[in-house]
């Protein structure tokens, strides 16, 4: 009685996992796939969770999406193994674009950064004016945490201590973390710090964070977003058609409204600006 | 080797040491206990030890960033980021690998020789320390079990340490980081650093325990 109705068990068993492996919805493999790569906090604010699986329902193409920080998305990019780039660091993406490994790039969208500390600003970056003489207020009596990752948001953010006159190397209470914004603000957070965040990955997480935006508004805290195919000319296993269809469905009118309303009615403000378009 | 990496490495070995060194505090006489008496739910008690001997870092260091972040029980002595909370975590996770190897070894020994120690007068303290010594061999395997696993795990050390440059991150997390930047070479030579750290501890603790059987 019992090994008969334990030899059924395993044939039942056997049968199903042959059904699962073999069910074309359930396997990919067959179908045309690409690898999108791209930054941490695009990522984390949830708009690819969104707009990922609407093109990949619409164009029938599979994405995989790889995120890192941006220099690491870019050389991904430049060294072939990926098909199609979203990121946000202009100056990095051009030494691409002239190399030729990037092509076809088309603006996207933008978010902003914001300055975010603790409510009661012990650096007085309220009071500031211009960005500048934030970050000497920060420098000269607070901890900063920098995501230290060679992200678009690290080069955002070393790029304002150079404009401030400050080379951050020399700075005693700036940590590094080198990881994600979503770490990074918790740690900013814990330590009571100041730190430089994305728009979308801090209103993702305001909510259990004590960390208040101080200063914001500045056009040098814009994040630009573009895409890209990678050159096939190059990159011989580039999948240019795939990545077209990608492109052409970023700068979309309807997807191109589905941008700016994202989150809109969570947070009462939008995430990002669409750009295409304009 | 770059000062930065030395730093790294330096790091990494004082928090990876002082939690073996806490554990191995703390688990030996755990281990004698439940080698030695009998008592009610020891069997029980030894399968718990055994399962945290596998336990998965990543989630021991989630329970711990949630005991020491500000808003948890233990958030006012404001240890989370910080070496400490790092010690505590790999603290953790080596305990229960010290405890099972030290039973296992205390085990492994003659029941008769407490007896004989009992009988000879023998308090308890210099029992321990008399079957600690005796049992050596064992408790040497510990102690490169527990340092090994800690030294190379990278989710709780990365979830309560927050991989601060200059001052929580150790080579395991460090690699993460050169590995997400791209810089695959450096991260590679991390590897190296971090293999070669082990194996010198390793080899000296070897060196030391096979010199103690004569």
């Amino acid at each position: 009685m019992v090994p008969v109705s334990r030899r059924v068990l395993v044939t039942a068993l056997l049968v199903v996992l042959v059904r699962i492996l073999a069910d074309p919805a359930s396997s990919l493999a067959q179908n045309r796939s690409i690898i999108l790569s791209t930054t941490t906090s695009t990522q984390d604010s949830g708009l690819l969770d969104v707009l990922v699986p609407r093109f990949e329902r619409e164009a029938g193409i599979e994405v995989k999406v790889i995120a890192v920080g941006t220099g690491a998305a870019l050389k991904m990019a430049a060294s072939g193994n990926a098909d199609v780039v979203l990121v946000h660091a202009p100056e990095s993406e051009r030494v691409y674009v002239e190399s030729r490994d990037l092509v076809e790039g088309r603006l996207v969208m933008h978010n902003d950064f914001l300055i975010v500390g603790p409510s009661d600003d012990p650096a007085g970056v309220r009071q500031q004016r211009a960005l500048p003489s934030v970050m000497r207020a920060i420098a000269a009596k607070s901890t900063f945490i920098s995501r230290g990752d060679q992200s678009g948001t690290h080069s955002a953010e070393l790029s304002l201590w150079t404009a401030a006159g400050i080379n951050p190397a020399t700075l005693n209470r700036r940590e590094e973390t080198g990881q994600g914004m979503g770490a990074t603000l918790n740690v900013a957070d814990q330590k009571r710090a100041y730190t430089l965040t994305d728009r979308g990955t801090y209103l993702a997480q305001r909510k259990r964070l004590t960390l208040v935006p101080l200063f914001q508004g500045d056009t040098s805290l814009r994040n630009v977003y573009h895409v890209y195919a990678v050159n096939p000319a190059k990159h011989p296993k580039a999948k240019l058609a795939e990545a077209r269809q990608f492109i052409a469905f970023f700068v979309s009118p309807a997807i191109q409204q589905a941008i700016g309303a994202f989150k809109r009615d969570e947070y009462g403000e939008s995430l990002f600006f669409p750009d295409a378009l304009r | 080797m770059d000062p930065g990496t030395l730093a790294i490495s330096l790091r990494t070995l004082a928090i990876s040491g002082a939690a073996t060194v806490l554990s191995i505090a703390i688990g030996v006489p755990i281990g004698y206990v439940l080698a030695w008496r009998r008592f009610r739910g020891r069997t029980i008690l030894l399968g718990i030890v055994n399962t945290g001997m596998g336990m998965p870092p990543v989630v021991v260091g989630l329970v711990v960033w949630l005991l020491l972040v500000r808003s948890g029980p233990f958030g006012v002595f404001e240890l989370i980021y910080t070496a400490p909370a790092m010690v505590i975590a790999q603290f953790l996770l080596a305990t229960p690998i010290v405890i099972g190897f030290a039973t296992a070894s205390f085990q492994s020994m003659n029941p008769r020789i407490v007896d004989l120690l009992r009988v000879l007068g023998a308090g308890r303290l210099r029992r321990v320390w008399i079957l600690a010594r005796e049992a050596r061999l064992g408790l040497m395997t510990a102690v490169m079990a527990a340092f090994g696993a800690i030294v190379s795990e990278v989710g709780a050390s990365m979830i309560v340490g927050g991989n601060l440059e200059r001052s929580t991150r150790v080579l395991t997390t460090a690699i993460v980081t050169e590995t997400s930047r791209g810089e695959v070479e450096r991260a590679l030579s991390l590897g190296v650093v971090l293999f070669a750290l082990s194996l010198a501890v390793n080899i000296t603790l070897t060196v030391v325990q096979q010199r103690s059987r004569h």
